[in-house]
């Protein structure tokens, strides 16, 4: 045991940094989720699971938001993985052109959310957004919304933009899942004169499951946690149409200063995030394809 | 196309066979094009809209504009603290990536060395932190950064961004510094180093390449990070480049082409670099999020 002493000072460092900053205070969310603190008075009660209570039965904001969450992960997740998948395929080989086209789409994810915001306010604006300019240009003027400001479709609008910052990233993961797959299988599949279908359909699309895997859960946990891009267009308006889990235990700390109460819903994202978690592991572990 | 000048004894057969191959690959380009459309042209018009003034932007909102008037950058940068907010930026950007990687990697070697029980247990202790979003715990965090009286300072954001970004980085850094020849390390101990000399002469140069993709997937994110400069700073001076352009939003509110001169201003560095050192960022975002 003791030539492994030396070793504690490479660990102590960063690992005191990461318990005390990062691995305490998330234990210590679900310590306050019992409490009703508002962050400022110096005492507070011990409630048990009245935030939890509360939250799940009558508050319609925190419903809307789980709502509106999963409104935004099934657009985002849907899409995200369509485009992405799509223009790997087509950008697979390492051509000059599909290099090119791969950086290109890939952009978006160097920009900052807050910047990709203000973009798409401008793109999305009614009277002068370029959305609604070239909808009437093409005489679609039937068409022309308020992108963000309708409450039915703002959710939707924002996703969209979600998709166009992250596909690009996300079409790199399907890139090198389809690198990693022998050649020697679409030479059979060749020789066995497989249609383009077949090819993509027995081939490609089993041993891309993996990556697929990842895309899927990546995106899901991306979309649970978006937080700069909503915070920055909408801020959860109009009247609660996006406002998503991230931001609601926002609003609840720090504008509304129930610290007690947002952070029992903390706890409950961060379930939904874990479970996630879990479920693609169990299922990676489950598709692990031999070749 | 260059083929097919080439080839000049051409039966109509193969002739056929290259038209429709042409024809193809024109296809192929219509929705790559299309998409890259839809890459540029916001990213355009947002460029565009930075040099008009409010009423040409109303006038002409998608049009190049008539000249390349630069006041809304000469006011963005007079009236504003710009240079101080990049500044800002840059400091707990590279103090944080700096002190990630150091940390990081010192964990990282401990665990390939520790015996493999123990290395498993604090790598998943590290690790399973990946997966704690950072709304999660801000609460707490803040209310221990007021007690230790870290709230609206630099350091307290670096801080926070190296306890945030430490997970991924061993992660990435243990995944890679498993595949080194253990040979090496062994022949190294035999001739008497030290683990500093081992991990600062060996292990270090040698996992380069992954440290270079572990940089640049912090660098990106800690850059672009808003929620904890929105927590943690107060002072006007001490913004961060996201926060500053999220309060222009409250200061110029409907006054596009000033938020705009101050969205091009903040992104175009890190297109710069993008451009130059794509490759890098591509496989570094990659690892980054590749955790599965």
């Amino acid at each position: 045991m003791k030539k492994y002493w030396p070793l504690s000072f490479f660990i102590l460092p960063g690992l005191l940094i990461y318990t005390i900053f990062y691995a305490i205070p998330t234990i210590s969310a679900l310590g306050l989720s019992f409490t009703d603190w508002n962050g400022l008075s110096p005492d507070y009660n011990f409630v048990g699971l009245k935030n939890y209570s509360t939250m799940l039965t009558q508050d319609p904001i925190f419903a809307k938001a789980f709502g509106n969450n999963l409104k935004y992960m099934f657009f985002v997740v849907i899409f995200q993985t369509i485009v992405s998948l799509f223009f790997a395929i087509m950008l697979a080989k390492n051509t000059k052109l599909n290099v090119f086209y791969r950086a290109l789409y890939f952009l978006p994810t160097v920009i900052a959310s807050v910047s990709v915001a203000f973009i798409w306010i401008f793109v999305y604006e009614p009277s002068i957004g370029s959305l609604n300019t070239f909808l009437t240009m093409l005489g679609l003027k039937s068409l022309i919304h308020s992108w963000l400001g309708d409450k039915n479709i703002a959710i939707y609008s924002l996703a969209f933009v979600q998709v166009w910052a992250h596909a690009g990233q996300v079409m790199i993961i399907f890139i090198a899942g389809l690198h990693s797959i022998p050649k020697s299988l679409y030479e059979v599949a060749r020789i066995e004169g497989a249609t383009r279908w077949q090819t993509f359909r027995y081939v490609t699309w089993p041993l891309l499951a993996p990556s697929a895997t990842i895309v899927v859960a990546y995106t899901t946990l991306q979309s649970f946690k978006a937080f700069d891009l909503i915070l920055a267009t909408t801020d959860g308006g109009p009247s609660y149409a996006t406002e998503i889990l991230s931001l609601f235990l926002y609003h609840e700390a720090f504008t509304n200063y129930k610290f007690g109460y947002a952070s029992a819903s903390a706890v409950i994202f961060l379930l939904i995030i874990v479970s996630i978690t879990m479920l693609q592991f169990k299922i990676l572990k489950a598709n692990k394809v031999n070749y | 196309m260059i083929e097919k000048n080439k080839n000049t004894v051409t039966q109509v057969k193969n002739d056929t066979k290259r038209t429709s191959n042409l024809k193809e690959m024109i296809l192929r380009q219509i929705p790559l094009v299309i998409y890259a459309l839809l890459i540029l042209v916001p990213l355009t018009l947002v460029f565009f809209a930075s040099f008009k003034n409010l009423a040409q932007l109303y006038n002409d909102p998608l049009g190049v504009p008539h000249k390349w008037d630069l006041s809304n950058y000469i006011q963005l940068f007079s009236n504003e603290n710009m240079f101080v907010y990049f500044k800002n930026s840059m400091v707990v950007t590279f103090t944080s990536v700096f002190f990630i990687l150091l940390l990081g990697s010192m964990i990282s070697y401990a665990i390939i060395r520790l015996p493999k029980w123990w290395g498993n247990i604090l790598f998943a202790f590290v690790t399973v932190g990946m997966m704690i979003p950072t709304q999660v715990n801000m609460i707490p965090v803040y209310i221990l950064f007021a007690k230790l009286n870290l709230l609206n300072k630099h350091l307290g954001l670096i801080i926070i961004t190296v306890a945030m970004l430490l997970p991924i980085c061993v992660f990435i850094l243990t995944g890679f510094m498993k595949t080194l020849p253990k040979g090496l390390i062994e022949a190294a101990m035999i001739d008497g180093a030290s683990h500093w000399q081992i991990y600062s002469r060996i292990v270090l140069p040698l996992s380069l390449p992954s440290l270079a993709s572990t940089a640049i997937f912090c660098f990106v994110i800690s850059w672009n990070d808003l929620l904890y400069p929105l927590l943690f700073i107060k002072s006007n001076s001490l913004r961060t480049l996201p926060l500053a352009l999220l309060q222009f939003q409250g200061e110029y509110l409907t006054n596009y082409p000033m938020i705009f001169a101050g969205v091009v201003a903040a992104s175009i560095p890190m297109i710069i670099v993008y451009v130059f050192l794509q490759r890098y960022f591509i496989a570094g975002m990659t690892a980054g999020s590749m955790k599965g």
